[in-house]
């Protein structure tokens, strides 16, 4: 079984233009040890989807299930919730700043989150883990830096901060929104360096989710990408960069500069759809180079692709499976099936 | 170096710092960040310059002194040979035609007031060149050349998603037919796809106009990809410039090493070939710089004269004449930067270290 | 132009914000207006004031009581005690035996006018003010900025009665005295508006185009400026009519031979047992008048900003 199954997952937000639906039908599983990927740009639904699981979405309508270890998450009461939350599955956000308490010592607010979990934990036992936990994220002289306030660290820092909070109670799950985004080059190496590193360590399952197919490529070992709401591609790290079915991960994948491919970047025309009316069918149709009849009619399910290396790998699209790969034969190969299919 | 004849702008030792001050009533200067702390660079007719750099090393405040926004503390730019530091708003005007600017938040350029059009013809006002119908035909022209619907004209800024706001953006920099175009993290605010989009609009621009860019990211492989020449900042200086490709290949600060070999790629395979060079520490604050070689307590390959000797940015031996290096001890070609050093030990944090974000680029941002 | 092709790929339909029509900021803040019934209540108890101020010599031709004629021998009992509301006197007369109704009508005439022209004249000053303190910055931001807050922190109602009995009372004075104690609110949260407009890029990019500083503090900064003016000024309007109301209490206002609802509360006070419509009627208009004035300011705040923070903290109305 694995550690986290989610299956049909929506959730919409009533506002006063319309209904929002932000994710519509998600099914993934995460396994212990594994890092699953979750790219998308904004409004694809890719934050809402794992921020429902953590009961962090007022005001939503949720349907679906969410089993993490036998448990379903969306059925839980909120005390339930709250303590699994922290203890047994953790975040970590963009922006560590706005996470952390601005007022109180970043050491004493490590502390707090065990001793709430742990109330028999004393507060020296807590402090000294505190410390230990510094050092564990490579903050350089814990034992002085516990006692130090947010602002008086780097971004880089800071974040290392909301990875010691992550893994103090040795999660079991550990979910990085966009965890480097905020951050430069360098320290963005280090700190998935740092993540990957105490995953292996503590054999915590781990979701990262980007808009940043490198980071995706670094971390990764499962990909899902999303698009309006819906899963379009889900593969193998692999599979997904070098056997794409899904015209959308093509052509995200063809929008980020590659050394090795100059020119002229493969964009993707138009602009992401609005969530309150989504087109209908498939919802990338509208900017799809190998748009067909069928597109605009049927939402093409998420099925298998016959991609032999990797049977797991399933796409959103009623191309034919087989054509797989990002390179212009394959484009062509598209191209052509688009075509006999409107003829 | 190249010859003068073919060179845009040039930048002599500019600096630009601002002053810390405290006190509410009585203002003391307290420090200086020195954003920009002797800058030389020129720009050449029809080229992408990049500009990469961490958060908080003065490129955006580069690029303003560049783009004569910002008054410089020091040091001169001149366009077309002729000086542009130091003149009035008068005196400006006319290379304000010539140099324009693109800017990052494609929500914050734009006048959520004022309509498309407006925005847009707005240089067309203020250099008394067009007016009436003439404008609405010229604004409505640039919509078409920049990938917006001319019958858009009359919308409001909200009304465009953020790629089509950037485009807004651009035609305006491109109203006066601009020779030099200074662009300050255009793409950054996009999302992938519109990225694309707007990298590849502002490639067609420049063939078909044959602007001049200066191209200033902190996305390196974006910067790769559009840039002619890059140069690498580091606390307020350029440590290193090549032609694009050289320099992310054969790389000789170690901090352009370690800084492009931690840039993400999209590619799975090459992401777990590739070395990365973990740099320790953080940046340091801009107001007290270390002395002698600012990367030296982070340098894997410091020696003593590294923090007691300025290395000049001058070209290497063996390396062609537009390879300019601030370094000591270049990095040679297949040599693996390791944890060694000075940089082995990291510096002790001071309690109150100053962050990269609150110094530099914090001035003007 | 051959860019065109390849930069504006061709963009399926149903992309763009096709079904969003061209609507300016302000004809959706109208929209939201118009939807807020509060708010058109009290628009319409405004326009319905303005009209009856308008209408003011008509109401005395129909009632045939001129605002300032005392009817002595109809307008008071036998024990000279005013009478009270009635066929001949709509809404009863005062001590003095005048009808309540006219004079509360002509009352209308003054507390808008001078509500309104304080009104307009304070946010000319405040808003030229705080733009100009705001936008330059410096010096002159250091002495308007003091300058705001001395006149903040004035005693201005002494200062009023000081400067009236030693000018002697009259309108233009009364209006020009509540106009120059409350252009300084304004100014204050138009200075704070401009510092954060300066710091947008859009003003960089008016700089980066050559635009004086003229031309980017009116095309440029203020636009931006016309919705928290047109709340503020539209919950200015009844603290002046308030002012001006307090002065002719304290026998300070405009002439006395003028009928205006603070002098003639003050002159109900002492006859409220026994005419209690004399008391009622102008207090109520002078109620409504404020009230509509704020629930329209409110109104108009939320419609023309519905997400800011408020930045003119008041209450708040119960929305869905």
């Amino acid at each position: 079984m694995s550690l986290l199954e989610v299956t049909g997952l929506r959730v919409s937000f009533p506002t006063s233009d319309g209904i929002v639906q932000a994710v519509r039908g998600v099914s993934f599983t995460v396994d212990r040890g594994r890092t699953l990927g979750i790219v998308g740009e904004s409004g694809s639904g890719k934050s809402v989807s794992t921020q429902t699981l953590m009961g962090l979405t007022a005001g939503a309508d949720i349907s679906g299930r969410a089993l993490f270890d036998g448990a379903d998450l969306l059925a839980m009461d909120d005390e339930r919730l709250r303590r699994l939350r922290g203890a047994e599955i953790s975040m970590i956000f963009q922006d560590p700043l706005s996470s952390l308490h601005p007022l109180y010592r970043v050491g004493w607010q490590i502390g707090e989150l065990i001793r709430v979990h742990e109330p028999e934990v004393s507060k020296a036992a807590a402090r000294k883990r505190s410390i230990e936990l510094l050092g564990l994220v490579g903050i350089p002289q814990p034992d002085r830096r516990v006692d130090d306030y947010p602002h008086q660290f780097s971004g880089g820092m800071r974040q290392r901060v909301m990875i010691a909070m992550g893994v103090a109670l040795r999660p079991r799950l550990i979910i990085a929104d966009e965890p480097t985004t905020a951050l430069d080059a360098t320290v963005s190496a280090q700190i998935l360096d740092l993540l990957v590193r105490l995953q292996r360590e503590f054999e915590t399952a781990l979701i990262v989710i980007t808009h940043d197919l490198g980071v995706i490529a670094d971390v990764a070992d499962d990909v899902f990408v999303m698009y309006a709401g819906r899963q379009v591609e889900r593969a193998a790290l692999r599979s997904t960069y070098y056997r794409s079915h899904h015209p959308y991960t093509v052509g995200l994948l063809g929008s980020v500069p590659n050394a090795a491919v100059p020119g002229r970047l493969r964009q993707i025309p138009g602009a992401p759809p609005s969530l309150i009316h989504p087109p209908p069918a498939c919802p990338f149709h509208p900017r799809c180079r190998f748009v067909m009849p069928r597109c605009t009619t049927d939402e093409p399910p998420l099925d298998p692709v016959r991609d032999d290396a990797d049977p797991e790998h399933r796409s959103a699209c009623w191309l034919p499976g087989g054509l797989l790969g990002v390179g212009p034969e394959v484009d062509e190969a598209r191209t052509r099936a688009a075509q006999e299919s409107r003829e | 170096m190249s010859t003068d004849g073919d060179v845009l702008v040039r930048v002599e030792g500019v600096e630009k710092h601002f002053p810390v001050k405290k006190g509410v009533f009585f203002q003391h200067e307290v420090g200086r960040v020195r954003a920009v702390d002797g800058v030389d660079l020129e720009i050449r007719q029809g080229e992408t310059l990049g500009i990469v750099g961490e958060s908080g090393c003065g490129k955006s405040t580069l690029a303003r002194c560049i783009a004569g926004l910002l008054p410089v503390t020091a040091g001169q730019v001149s366009f077309e040979d002729e000086p542009i530091s130091g003149l009035s708003r008068s005196g400006m005007r006319p290379f304000r035609r010539q140099i324009q600017m693109i800017f990052q938040d494609p929500y914050g350029s734009l006048n959520p007031r004022r309509r498309v059009g407006s925005i847009i013809g707005d240089p067309f006002d203020i250099h008394r060149l067009a007016a009436g119908a003439e404008r609405k035909r010229r604004v409505q022209e640039l919509m078409e050349l920049v990938g917006l619907r001319p019958e858009h004209y009359n919308r409001f800024p909200s009304e465009f998603s953020g790629g089509q706001r950037q485009r807004i953006g651009i035609a305006r920099a491109l109203a006066l037919r601009p020779k030099l175009v200074v662009c300050d993290e255009p793409v950054s605010a996009l999302d992938v796809s519109i990225q694309a989009q707007i990298v590849n609009l502002l490639a067609d621009l420049q063939a078909e106009l044959g602007i001049t860019y200066v191209f200033i990211a902190h996305d390196l492989s974006v910067v790769r990809h559009v840039s002619t020449r890059v140069g690498v900042m580091y606390l307020g200086k350029i440590v290193e410039m090549a032609e694009g490709e050289r320099l992310y290949t054969r790389p000789q600060h170690p901090y352009s090493a370690a800084l492009l070999s931690a840039g993400s790629v999209a590619d799975p395979d090459e992401a777990a070939r590739r070395e990365r060079i973990i740099l320790t520490g953080d940046v340091p604050s801009p107001i007290a710089p270390p002395p002698a070689c600012r990367f030296h307590p982070r340098c894997p390959k410091a020696q003593h004269i590294c923090t007691t000797t300025e290395p000049p940015l001058e070209v290497k031996p063996g390396e062609p004449a537009d390879h300019v290096t601030a370094c000591h001890f270049p990095v040679r070609p297949g040599e693996r930067l390791g944890q060694t050093g000075l940089g082995a030990e990291p510096p002790p944090p001071s309690t109150g270290e100053p962050t990269a974000e609150s110094g530099g680029e914090g001035g003007t941002a | 132009m051959s860019v065109t092709d390849l930069a504006a790929e061709p963009m399926p339909a149903g992309l763009e914000p096709e079904s969003i029509e061209g609507r300016s900021p302000w004809r959706l803040a109208w929209s939201r207006l118009v939807r807020d019934r509060v708010a058109i209540a009290s628009l319409i108890v405004i326009l319905l004031m303005v009209a009856a101020a308008l209408a003011a010599p008509l109401f005395a031709a129909l009632t045939g009581h001129s605002p300032t004629d005392q009817y002595r021998e109809t307008g008071l009992t036998d024990q000279g005690i005013p009478v009270g509301p009635g066929a001949e006197f709509w809404l009863g007369t005062d001590s003095l035996g005048r009808d309540l109704f006219v004079r509360t009508v002509y009352g209308a005439r003054i507390s808008l006018l001078v509500g309104v022209v304080a009104t307009l004249l304070a946010t000319f000053a405040g808003v030229v003010i705080g733009l100009v303190a705001g936008y330059f910055g410096g010096i002159v931001d250091t002495i308007l900025a003091r300058a705001i807050d001395v006149v903040l922190s004035f005693p201005y109602l002494i200062f009023a009665m000081a400067l009236v009995s030693v000018i002697g009372p009259s309108l233009v004075m009364t209006t020009l005295v509540i106009a120059f104690f409350s252009w300084a609110s304004i100014a204050r949260i138009v200075r704070g508006q401009t510092l954060a407009i300066k710091e947008k890029e859009y003003i960089e990019a008016a700089r980066s185009l050559g635009a004086s500083p003229m031309r980017i503090m009116f095309v440029d900064v203020l636009p931006n400026l016309v919705a928290p003016v047109i709340v503020l000024a539209t919950l200015l309007v009844p603290t002046a009519i308030v002012f001006e109301a307090t002065l002719s209490w304290l026998g300070l206002g405009v002439d006395v031979r003028i009928p205006s609802w603070g002098a003639m509360l003050a002159e109900s006070q002492s006859f409220f047992r026994v005419a209690w419509w004399y008391l009622i009627f102008p207090a109520g208009a002078l109620l409504l008048t404020t009230l509509a004035f704020n629930l329209l300011g409110d109104g108009v705040r939320d419609a023309l900003d519905p997400r800011s923070e408020r930045l003119f903290a008041t209450r708040r109305k119960g929305k869905p």
